[in-house]
């Protein structure tokens, strides 16, 4: 403070340059304009989401019972597709700064790039078309083998078009993300710390363990909470994979499965009125306050695990 | 423990870049080995030729032989990974692993190695490798905290512990003490000269009183002008070196002529 306020004088004495008055003033505009927006936003949600929550309801549920199916049907469905895309993304970002042939890394990193440019409506195509027809065998011989593992229990769905389905959907979609970062935050890893494992005798695997993974742990959290943030609110392609029945269930195979709340509002959304209009919106701002928590969640994370000089 | 290294023939590449050229040399176990010459003549890589950490740039390769009592490094068939295990390394910065304790950061390699060591031998290794580098003094009660918040000298120590901690039968040092104060340097010149009782020591060095006062011999590296490769012009006794070299460059240099 003491060292920034004279500087902060000479500046503000120093002549007054257009190009400067027009950026800050289109700067401060956009900024106020964003917080403006945010405001909007969430005062929209919950004005129309007042009347929902304090009912009555039509079928006489509460808003809470109503909206705590969808809720789970997010979270456990975003939470499969982490499962599968974080461990995938960190191992084709490894593979591709540490292990690759240059060429092979970026013809590798292009073709991840791609599938972050494809619109969400194609892979809800891809889904129902492909992915579940191909999945379902996978899924009976599941239920009948291994059906005492309560994420098995028969039957098993005819269509293939479960949560599992749709997960897979999403782990595909969040993929791109999570991996650019990943890769990215690896090659950043200093070489001092590479050669220091190096040269104790680790192998490249070893070498990875001790320097490479460590200096992008707060990087691969950062970067998953991202994957997880766009996972959530993935509304197309999960409106078009999964077939629901608004069931809570961990069952992964069958078809009872729970829709998740951005998928219900695009369904539902055209058709509703009245009451019915302010659900939608009010389970709205449930998903506005999951994905505000997971954020602050990841913050608090990252500065977790950054004070001890992760770098 | 300690073991002769031979160098024979050696030219060393950077992908079609010749960086070094026909260096051969003998080095005695149980004794300090200085590297000098201007800075681009070769030093580094030479150095890291002995731990064949040279091949881990992209492109970079070795013709020669090198052979640590008598079995040679690049010979087919000899793992990489085997020979750094034998042959230690400290670096020219401080380099311990940020988000290991000191603790960690010591028995970082011997873990490599020996995954189920007892708590109690792990105790014993950490206390023997920081008395080893002079720092248990400074660091036993605090042997939890991370590497990284040592001071720079007492990292570099930090790094000689890890490094003496896997028992190597070479100690190989690059410029140890370019990045540290007088104090952290004396401190490392005399850990220099105790480690000498057990390792056979080769460090590259860029500052000559430091070369004459650890080293038993000096090998003057020159190189002729950018893009031609470096090579070593005298090798001998330290003091022979310092005194009355026998050719007239490495006169020039550690007479401070150029350099
Ligand atoms: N990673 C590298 N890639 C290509 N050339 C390099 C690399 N490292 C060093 N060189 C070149 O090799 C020569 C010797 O460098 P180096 O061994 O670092 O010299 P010294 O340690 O004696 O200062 C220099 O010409 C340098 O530019
Ligand atoms: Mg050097």
């Amino acid at each position: 403070m003491t060292t920034a306020a004279p500087a902060a004088t000479t500046r503000a004495s120093a002549p007054n340059r257009p190009a400067d008055v027009i950026f800050k003033a289109v700067s401060t505009t956009a900024g106020v304009l964003i917080l403006i927006a945010l405001a909007g936003v969430a005062i929209f949600l919950v004005a129309q989401a007042v009347p929902a929550i304090i009912g009555p309801l039509p079928d006489d549920d509460s808003f809470w019972a109503w909206v705590w199916p969808l809720t789970f049907g997010t979270l456990w469905s975003a939470f499969l597709a982490m499962v599968m895309a974080v461990p995938m993304a960190i191992a084709i970002a490894l593979f591709i700064t540490h292990f690759a042939p240059r060429r092979l890394a970026s013809i590798l990193g292009y073709a991840i790039d791609l599938l972050a440019a494809i619109p969400s409506v194609i892979y809800g195509l891809w889904g129902i078309a492909v992915l579940a027809p191909f999945m379902q065998p996978a899924y009976a011989w599941l239920a009948e083998n291994l059906g005492w593992i309560p994420l098995f229990s028969p039957p098993a769905s005819g269509t293939g078009r479960t949560i599992l389905t749709a997960a897979i959907v999403l782990a595909v979609m969040v993929l791109p993300i999570i991996t650019a970062l990943c890769r990215e935050i690896f090659l950043q890893t200093p070489r001092l710390n590479e050669e220091a494992s190096l040269a104790l005798g680790a192998t490249r695997w070893e070498m990875i363990r001790m320097a490479v993974l460590p200096h992008g742990r707060s990087g691969i959290i950062a970067s998953s909470i991202l994957g997880l943030g766009r996972a959530l609110g993935e509304t197309m392609a999960v409106a078009m994979v999964l077939a629901s029945a608004g069931a809570v269930t961990f069952v992964v195979v069958g078809s009872q499965n729970p829709s998740t709340i951005a998928a219900n509002i695009a369904l539902r959304f055209p058709e509703a009125h009245g009451i019915t209009v302010n659900m939608l919106i009010g389970s709205g701002l449930v998903l506005f306050a999951i994905t505000l928590l997971v954020n602050a969640i990841s913050r608090w994370i990252i500065a977790k695990t950054t004070v001890d000089g992760g770098r | 423990m300690s073991k002769r290294i031979e160098i024979n023939d050696l030219d060393v590449y950077y992908g079609a870049f010749k960086a070094v050229e026909g260096v051969s040399l003998e080095i005695e176990p149980r004794s300090v080995t200085a590297f000098i010459g201007p800075s681009g003549c070769g030093k580094s890589t030479v150095l890291r030729t002995i731990n064949r950490m040279h091949e881990v740039i992209a492109g970079a390769y070795v013709d020669g032989e090198i052979l640590l009592d008598g079995a040679n490094l690049y010979g087919s068939g000899v793992d990489p990974v085997n020979v750094r295990r034998q042959i230690g390394m400290v670096f020219q910065r401080p380099n311990p692993f940020p988000t290991m304790t000191i603790r960690e950061n010591v028995l970082a390699g011997v873990l490599l190695n020996n995954r189920r060591m007892s708590k109690g031998d792990q105790d014993d290794l950490v206390e023997r490798s920081l008395r080893g580098a002079n720092l248990w003094n400074e660091v036993k009660d605090r042997l939890g905290i991370p590497g990284s918040g040592l001071s720079g000298g007492q990292q570099q120590r930090l790094c000689i512990a890890r490094a003496i901690a896997v028992s190597p039968d070479v100690l190989l040092m690059d410029e140890p003490c370019s990045a540290l104060d007088p104090i952290s340097t004396l401190a490392i010149e005399d850990l220099i000269e105790e480690l000498k009782q057990e390792y056979t020591i080769v460090i590259v060095t860029h500052n000559m009183q430091q070369a004459s006062r650890v080293s038993d011999k000096t090998a003057f590296f020159n190189i002729a002008g950018t893009g031609k490769p470096g090579k070593l012009i005298e090798y001998d006794e330290t003091t022979r070196i310092f005194s009355n070299p026998s050719v007239q460059s490495t006169e020039d240099y550690v007479s401070g002529r150029f350099g």
